[in-house]
């Protein structure tokens, strides 16, 4: 899920940048030195999870992953996924330069959001836990879309149906990146509990 | 496979100092970015192939990268000429194409080629590890830096694994369709991934201590600017403040 260059106006790109800095600079602070290989070790799992095509129909679609990128890291993720995309920048030409505060917004900010609504849920017992992951997972992609069309509607008010149309193309994959969220959490709840949060006490 | 498709030993660029070459790609991607008019565009976009005819990559593999990064570009090519209003420039159907429609399209593939088309003549043809160094030479916060560097140190190693759990599913008969099985086994070969990825995570920082990690990665690699540097700034910074003129003269 990103805007390529050159689509959004100034005052865009320019909002982006500082609200992914402050992000970026509030998740610095709460990870410390000592976990930073940990995260790191993480954000390059992530990068290849999401290089996964999932077959839908006859086509396929690759997942983002920024619900369970939140659960895990919290506000980790606004560092760990702006690093993911200098990494799809400089590997494949997605994303670029002047973007790169917009798209990290576009999925930190639903990670970070998708943590504090989701996370103590997900801590709990299975039949609350599944639901809430898939929500979750749900709920990321979906704010996320919302959040490209937002930055294309600002940009250019005549860009509201080309809004209209990006958000509307991510409802399969919201649906399936809460169906994989949810099998992920239960996965994760009988392997290693401890990854989740709320689990910590 | 993951792959730096566009490092290149040989390239000329690669004897610019890499910190001004990322400052000049950054400089040039939010100049071309913020310009709207034509006369400032198709200048940017000369600028953009007379560096990549530079960068001596080789042509072809450079179109068939921009052909796949233009997807979001064709997406709006489909939606806004019909979409934004304006003097009709003819019809398709019930839809009408608009000229400004068609110009804003147009403007925005010039704006993303020229930038890509830098970004991979001056950024793409170095290592992550050279650019990672370059930045923290440029005061980029360590932790970022680090983070940078191990996350890119360890992509090639979870792809290997990723590859390991794909055969291994495969072996046992896992065909990919669009099934409730196949999202589950996705999901837990990324979950395997994910608790994999941790436990490495334990044994790689241990390591680090063993050695003497105390919060500082250190790197060895010293970039110098030279007069060739020099030269190439001043000539970028001409190019962009033409460019500029021509955007904001008007």
């Amino acid at each position: 899920m990103h805007i390529s260059e050159g689509v959004l106006s100034g005052p865009v790109l320019v909002s982006g940048i500082a609200l992914a800095a402050a992000g970026t600079a509030i998740g610095l602070k709460k990870l410390d030195v000592d976990r930073i290989p940990r995260a790191a070790i993480l954000s390059a799992a992530f990068f290849v999870a999401s290089l996964i095509h999932i077959p839908i129909g006859p086509s396929s679609v690759h997942l983002i992953l920024n619900g369970i990128v939140g659960l895990l890291l919290g506000w980790g993720a606004f560092p760990v996924i702006l690093v993911g995309l200098v990494l799809q920048a400089v590997l494949f030409q997605f994303g670029g330069i002047t973007t790169l505060g917009v798209n990290t917004v576009i999925m930190a900010l639903p990670a970070v959001l998708g943590y504090y609504l989701f996370a103590s849920l997900v801590g709990r017992r299975l039949r609350v836990a599944l639901p809430a992951a898939f929500a979750c997972g749900a709920f990321s992609v979906l704010s996320g879309a919302i959040l490209v069309g937002a930055a294309l509607a600002f940009t250019e008010k005549h860009f509201l149906k080309a809004a209209a149309l990006v958000a509307g193309a991510h409802v399969p994959v919201m649906v399936i990146e809460g169906i994989i969220t949810a099998f992920c959490v239960a996965f994760l709840k009988k392997v290693q509990p401890d990854m989740l949060p709320g689990k910590k006490d | 496979m993951i792959q730096e498709p566009f490092v290149n030993d040989t390239s000329p660029m690669q004897r610019l100092d890499p910190r001004s070459r990322i400052l000049m790609a950054t400089a040039f991607a939010f100049v071309v970015a913020l310009s709207d008019l034509l006369s400032a565009l198709l200048p940017a976009l000369v600028v953009s192939a007379v560096l990549m005819v530079i960068s001596g990559l080789p042509v072809r593999d450079v179109l068939k990268r921009l052909m796949v990064v233009n997807g979001f570009v064709l997406f709006l090519w489909l939606v806004v000429p019909v979409t934004f209003p304006g003097t009709p420039l003819f019809h398709l159907g019930p839809l009408t194409a608009t000229w400004e429609g068609v110009l804003v399209s147009a403007r925005i593939t010039i704006k993303c080629n020229a930038i890509l088309l830098v970004f991979i003549a001056l950024v793409a043809v170095s290592p992550v590890a050279t650019l990672g160094a370059a930045l923290a030479r440029m005061r980029v916060p360590e932790k970022i830096v680090l983070l940078l560097l191990m996350s890119y140190r360890y992509i090639f190693v979870m792809e290997t694994e990723y590859q390991r759990l794909a055969r291994s599913a495969s072996v046992r008969g896992f065909r990919p369709s669009t099934s409730i099985h196949t999202y589950r086994t996705f999901a837990y070969l990324i979950g395997m991934l994910f608790v994999r990825a941790s436990a490495r995570a334990e044994r790689v920082y241990a390591a680090m201590l063993c050695r003497g990690f105390s919060g500082k990665f250190h790197s060895l690699r010293d970039f110098s600017f030279s007069k060739k540097d020099g030269i190439w700034a001043v000539c970028m910074t001409g190019a962009l403040l033409a460019i500029g003129a021509a955007e904001w003269m008007h």
